[in-house]
């Protein structure tokens, strides 16, 4: 993450403000029908919060794109409402939506630069379209280039920058007009997995200094994980589940969203994984889930207090604990050893805090 | 050969030859941009979707450009005689000409918009760009390098249809070739005057792949 020269002042007056219950994006009964029949979006209401980053979450044709569309009008709805800023966009003609697109930016997969402008011509693209001045123009070219790191590169053409650069660049452009919403639809997944970090460490940025309210449209389980506050899971153009990340993560309830959850985290061990685990490991296998409770901190050291306390031998022998929406979340998959009567008082003990799988003994 | 008899007539037909082309690049460059970027904004899903509208156009433009020019010439007279007022000439000529070049070039630059990433014009709607403003601003810069080169191909197609004016009298180098050359079996008039429009269109090639490769460099 390239170091921030100055703070970019945003669309909204300054970091968190309008976080609250304030409902920025609003909808409420939203379809979407594509000619052939296919409803990519159906019958969807949700809120976003001000201020919040805002997961959503679904395998390809799943109807996220389309979605994302419908906040800024690029396709309309057939049905139902979308609020932005408490105003129907689906009842706002051409002119009017101009406005609206002013207020918010978007980035993209493919991060559809102009090829045939620089970069400071695709960053100033959007202030030409607001009829900034030249000099004022000029100045916000260098400020936005600056805060995504880009400074020196502003006379280079899109075909001359890698892949983050012209992410970047992207973002620059998106937040040209001060937008106090921010779509981006996939904007990580053509990028290698070290830029990706940066150009998610940029957006949780922009929305912590910046106080934008950002949707993010991603397919990838390590992005929600690592930037949202809140996701949505889309599945065949309905929302299967919605929520606070953490709490989708610790206990997430549709096929679709386990497997997304699984998949970013990659903690418990699957069948084949448990056959070569019993096979190197003789003790009672225990998978322990690590989860934050609500109040007194994690749950990890009342966890590990409990084991170090306890008769039973007990060893990590596969998971982890990382950091979902920046709390700790994990599991830990354990194998005790001691007499039955010590592994069973310490299951009983295990169990009263947090969740756990008892995988038992070989023969068992 | 006697170019103290030919030459003076050589180039008025030269003149008369680059006067019809240059013409007609300027009226059906213009008029077949704006066809052509008719036919790429109203297809369907595009920024002026509107199927009928393409649907004319397509067709016109379909039952314009495969008429052998030598015919569609003088089977336009009437439509010549009613805008130039006369049916006879180098302005008769030219009228014809411009009018297939504005279809032929349409189609030029449909294709080369269909190029340009639509990721491109929606990042420029998502922006709040007005439509007529992406296509100026957005879709015609984006496909520049390759309009230039269709450009260039088009001007060669130009060249050659103006050596069929001479049908309609409209006189020219391709007229001059076969009254002086062909006709008078003068074989030297013939090559010489071929070789004057090698390089007219040599030059033109060479001026269209510099200004494509100046525009495609970045």
């Amino acid at each position: 993450m390239a170091p921030v020269a100055e703070p970019v002042a945003g669309g909204a007056a300054g970091p968190h403000a309008g976080r609250g219950d304030d409902a920025v994006i609003r909808f409420v009964h939203a379809t979407k029908r594509f000619p052939g029949g296919t409803v990519a979006v159906d019958d969807v209401s949700f809120d976003v919060v001000g201020g919040s980053v805002t997961g959503v979450i679904g395998y390809s044709g799943a109807g996220k794109s389309t979605l994302v569309r419908l906040i800024n009008a690029l396709e309309g709805a057939d049905e139902g409402h979308v609020y932005v800023h408490g105003r129907d966009v689906t009842a706002l003609s051409e002119a009017d939506l101009r406005r609206v697109r002013a207020d918010v930016g978007m980035i993209f997969q493919q991060f559809n630069l102009f090829s045939s402008r620089t970069v400071a011509g695709n960053v100033g693209y959007p202030l030409r379209l607001a009829r900034v001045p030249k000099a004022e123009r000029n100045a916000r070219i260098e400020e936005l280039l600056r805060f995504v790191g880009l400074a020196d590169l502003s006379r280079r053409y899109p075909s001359q920058l890698s892949g983050g650069q012209k992410q970047r660049v992207g973002i620059a452009r998106a937040l040209a007009t001060r937008p106090s919403i921010l779509l981006a639809d996939e904007a990580t997944s053509a990028l290698d997995p070290e830029t990706t970090q940066d150009v998610l460490a940029l957006l949780r940025q922009i929305n912590e200094r910046l106080g934008t309210t950002i949707v993010v449209i991603t397919h990838e389980p390590e992005v929600v994980k690592s930037i949202c506050d809140r996701v949505l899971v889309m599945e065949n153009g309905h929302i299967i589940e919605q929520g606070d990340v953490y709490q989708v993560f610790a206990n997430p309830r549709h096929e679709a969203a386990k497997g997304f959850v699984h998949s970013a985290l990659r903690d418990l061990p699957d069948a084949e994984t448990l056959e070569r685990l019993r096979g190197r490991h003789p003790g009672r296998l225990v998978t322990v889930k690590v989860v934050e409770n609500n109040g007194d901190g994690s749950s990890l050291g009342t966890i590990f207090d409990l084991l170090q306390n306890s008769p039973v031998r007990a060893r990590v022998v596969h998971g982890g604990i990382q950091e979902v929406a920046r709390r700790p979340f994990g599991s830990l998959t354990y194998e005790f050893v001691g007499s039955d009567a010590d592994v069973a008082d310490l299951l009983a003990r295990l169990r009263e805090r947090t969740e756990i799988i008892d995988h038992g003994r070989e023969n068992a | 050969m006697d170019w103290e008899l030919l030459g003076p007539t050589f180039i008025t037909a030269l003149i008369q030859t680059l006067v019809m082309v240059l013409i007609t690049v300027v009226i059906g460059g213009l008029l077949g941009l704006i066809v052509g970027v008719g036919l790429y904004v109203t297809r369907r899903g595009n920024l002026y979707s509107q199927p009928a509208v393409y649907w004319i156009l397509n067709v016109l433009v379909n039952i314009v450009r495969p008429i052998p020019f030598v015919i569609f010439i003088t089977a336009v007279g009437p439509l010549t005689l009613l805008v130039v007022g006369t049916t006879i000439g180098t302005p008769a000529a030219v009228f014809p000409m411009a009018f297939m070049a504005t279809f032929a070039i349409a189609r030029v630059v449909e294709q080369n918009l269909v190029t340009v990433d639509p990721g491109v014009i929606e990042a420029a709607r998502a922006m709040g760009a007005g439509r007529l403003r992406i296509i100026w601003s957005v879709l015609v810069p984006e496909a520049l390098g390759p309009l230039i080169l269709g450009y260039t191909f088009m001007f060669i197609g130009i060249v050659d249809m103006s050596a069929m004016a001479g049908v309609i009298g409209g006189g020219g180098l391709g007229d001059f070739a076969i009254t002086y050359g062909y006709q008078q079996y003068n074989w030297a008039v013939t090559w010489i005057t071929v070789a004057v429009i090698i390089v007219i269109v040599q030059l033109a090639q060479v001026l269209g792949n510099w200004g494509a490769r100046k525009v495609l460099r970045r």
